[in-house]
């Protein structure tokens, strides 16, 4: 009997191998934003709180490196990455969020249970920020440079092992 | 009054409370007054993966960032974006992830190529196979 007549057990079995290795994989549904290299697109935002002013594409442009945080009130995982957002602040970070789908009630509540690591949050009803520069879910970080570019995007909530990367990143942007 | 209870809470429903707390966007479920730019955006809408529910259109999916995408989409029509302006808009921001439609690029190209491939692969088999017997 030729080899060759197996050849096709073995392509079918190698399939099947790949198959089942795949599905053995976490399944990856991040979906990065193409927005990373470019410029933040214009916008301009309320404030989502009374006592922190709102956002405006162009504060960004200042010189100097933040943090966008896209994150809403009725996010959980926004309640576990908040003593993070606190440390990157201890450790000169500042950061501008963007309050996704919100009430000011809910965001000064959220506030004063989780502290407020931001300088200004803009009220985002209509997820406009979000879909404009490519984020597909909160919470999530983008690092803009001080020309205003987007130079890095953090997906999920921030876990204590990111936050150098974070700041890594802020510096490079700094640079 | 406990089988009072059980039997309330049978027939009754207790939705749970909202998931955030803005209202859906003005042109989430509303139609376009114009049917033309109206039909233009319905098509479009099921052609754009929703990025919450990744196995949905946006025109299919009741999230709420569907409902902000499906507003992005009206107000995008019928300010004059031809629908294909609106599909790249939001490549330019997602990648072909939120095309729902397959599209043919550097990276897909072997899903459509490879089927191709192994038809003719077969068909030549074939071919020699029917030669030798004739």
């Amino acid at each position: 009997m030729s080899w060759r007549l197996w050849l096709p057990f073995m392509v079918f079995f190698g399939f099947l191998g790949l198959a089942a290795y795949q599905l053995s994989q976490p399944k990856d549904d991040e979906i990065r934003s193409a927005m990373v290299g470019k410029e933040l697109p214009y916008f301009t935002l309320p404030p989502a709180s009374l006592d922190l002013p709102g956002v405006d594409s162009r504060y960004f442009a200042d010189g100097k490196p933040k943090l966008l945080n896209i994150w809403a009130s009725w996010c959980l995982p926004c309640i576990a990455e908040a003593p993070q957002l606190e440390q990157l602040k201890e450790e000169g970070a500042e950061i501008v969020g963007v309050a996704i789908r919100d009430k000011p009630t809910d965001v000064m509540r959220f506030l004063s249970q989780h502290g407020n690591p931001y300088t200004r949050i803009g009220r985002d009803d209509l997820s406009e920020v979000q879909l404009g520069i490519g984020s597909s879910g909160v919470p999530e970080t983008f690092v803009i440079d001080g020309n205003g570019i987007i130079t890095y995007q953090h997906i999920g909530d921030i876990r204590p092992e990111n936050v150098p990367v974070l700041l890594e990143e802020l510096r490079k942007a700094g640079q | 009054m406990k089988a009072f209870f059980i039997l309330l809470a049978t027939i009754v429903a207790f939705p749970l409370a909202a998931q955030d707390g803005a209202p859906p966007a003005p042109f989430a479920y509303r139609q376009l007054d114009n049917p033309a730019q109206e039909a233009a955006a319905q098509e479009l809408m099921e052609t754009l993966r929703c990025l919450k529910c990744q196995s949905q259109s946006i025109a299919d999916s009741d999230a709420a960032m569907a409902g902000d995408m499906r507003h992005q989409v009206r107000i995008r029509i019928a300010a004059g974006d031809s629908p294909d302006e609106v599909r790249d808009w939001l490549i330019e921001r997602y990648g072909d992830y939120v095309s729902y439609e397959p599209v043919m690029s550097a990276t897909t190209w072997p899903l459509f190529a490879i089927p191709v491939l192994l038809v003719l692969v077969a068909g030549l088999l074939f071919a020699r196979r029917f030669r030798r017997r004739a």
